[in-house]
């Protein structure tokens, strides 16, 4: 029998309301219900989540490894781009 | 019949009927079709035993002979178990364990659902925790059982022939006897006979969404309530109670 392998999905996990969904990994499935449904099954089985977003990996559009030299590397050395220069009040609480 | 006594036996049927269909999905452990469905069964079959576990604690307190959920898991002879006959059915290929499972899941939610409203405290709050569980499990098997139906050509034919094989054991989950009689009179569980048609109307309509045809009403297996199983629950047993039969007592 021919075997087909279910396409791949990547997995997104909103860990509580408020914060951002992020990447737990990956995963089969025949289509998007049944990916929602593994994932909640693989990813959120020890109470990791209350909110899944699923979307087939290869809609991802990704940077290139080779790329990374010209891509990143400029950035290392350019600390005035982080805001650490100043005091932020206290009363500001987590930024 | 005494009400205790009733009741007694009604906690070991829904008890059983999770224990014994959780034991047999804990068989796919490790040989589930995909990674992804080895786990979600599992985490079905792990459910299941979640409920049993709460049922069997209970039931021991309501019998009041110090029977903990171990021995009333491990410690009885196969006539002493009330699940019904159709948790017992062999897994077979995948088709089936869904078609099975659909079946059930469609009676446990309609059931379950009735159950959150029991006028036993207890029922009522181990129903209502349960029933999450129980509406993600009939999604779950819904699911599959419109992918397989309205799959391939193999598929379709493959579980069609599944649901028409397990069909004559789904009488069984709907005959009462005198516990019933008592349980329904206390308001403690449903009328089956009232949840029959509505589980029949539902699975109706999932199965045509599947494009599948619903079996025809024909001869029943029952038995169930009085202990009487089918030839595979002895080989069941073997195997659930090997341990504690072995090693009497042993914990881990």
């Amino acid at each position: 029998m021919e075997r087909k392998d279910w396409p791949l999905w990547e997995v997104f996990v909103r860990s509580k309301a408020g914060l951002s969904h992020k990447h737990s990994g990956s995963l089969h499935a025949p289509d998007a219900e049944m990916a929602i449904s593994n994932a909640r099954d693989v990813y959120t089985r020890r109470n990791e989540g209350v909110s899944i977003w699923v979307v087939e990996s290869k809609h991802i559009h990704s940077t290139l490894e080779t790329d990374s030299e010209s891509m990143f590397d400029p950035n290392e050395d350019k600390i005035y781009r982080h805001p650490t220069f100043y005091d932020i009040p206290d009363e500001v609480g987590h930024m | 019949m005494e009400q205790k006594e009733a009741l007694f036996n009604y906690l070991l049927r829904l008890a059983d009927n999770a224990a014994i269909l959780g034991h047999k999905l804990s068989e796919w452990c490790g040989h589930g079709p995909e990674l992804e469905e080895d786990i979600a069964i599992i985490n079905t079959a792990l459910d299941l035993l979640g409920h049993a576990r709460s049922l069997y604690t209970y039931a021991g307190e309501v019998e009041g002979k110090g029977r903990t959920e171990d021995d009333l898991a491990f410690l009885r002879i196969e006539r002493e178990y009330k699940n019904a006959l159709i948790t017992e059915l062999p897994n077979g290929h995948y088709g089936d364990t869904i078609a099975r499972q659909y079946l059930f899941d469609q009676f446990n939610y309609l059931l379950f659902t009735e159950l959150e409203k029991s006028s036993d405290e207890t029922i009522a709050a181990i129903a209502a925790k349960a029933i999450k569980e129980i509406r993600y499990h009939l999604r779950r098997s819904i699911e599959w059982t419109l992918r397989l139906g309205d799959g391939t050509e193999e598929s379709h034919n493959r579980i069609q022939e599944s649901f028409d094989n397990i069909w004559a054991y789904t009488g069984d989950l709907f005959v009462e006897d005198v516990s019933d009689e008592e349980i329904i009179a206390a308001g403690i569980g449903p009328d089956l006979k009232a949840l029959q048609p509505i589980w029949r109307e539902k699975v109706k309509a999932t199965l045509a969404e599947a494009t599948l045809t619903i079996p025809e009403d024909g001869w029943m297996h029952s038995g169930s309530k009085e202990g009487r199983h089918t030839e595979h629950m002895g080989h069941i047993l073997s195997e659930l109670q090997y341990m504690q039969r072995a090693y009497p007592g042993c914990e881990w």
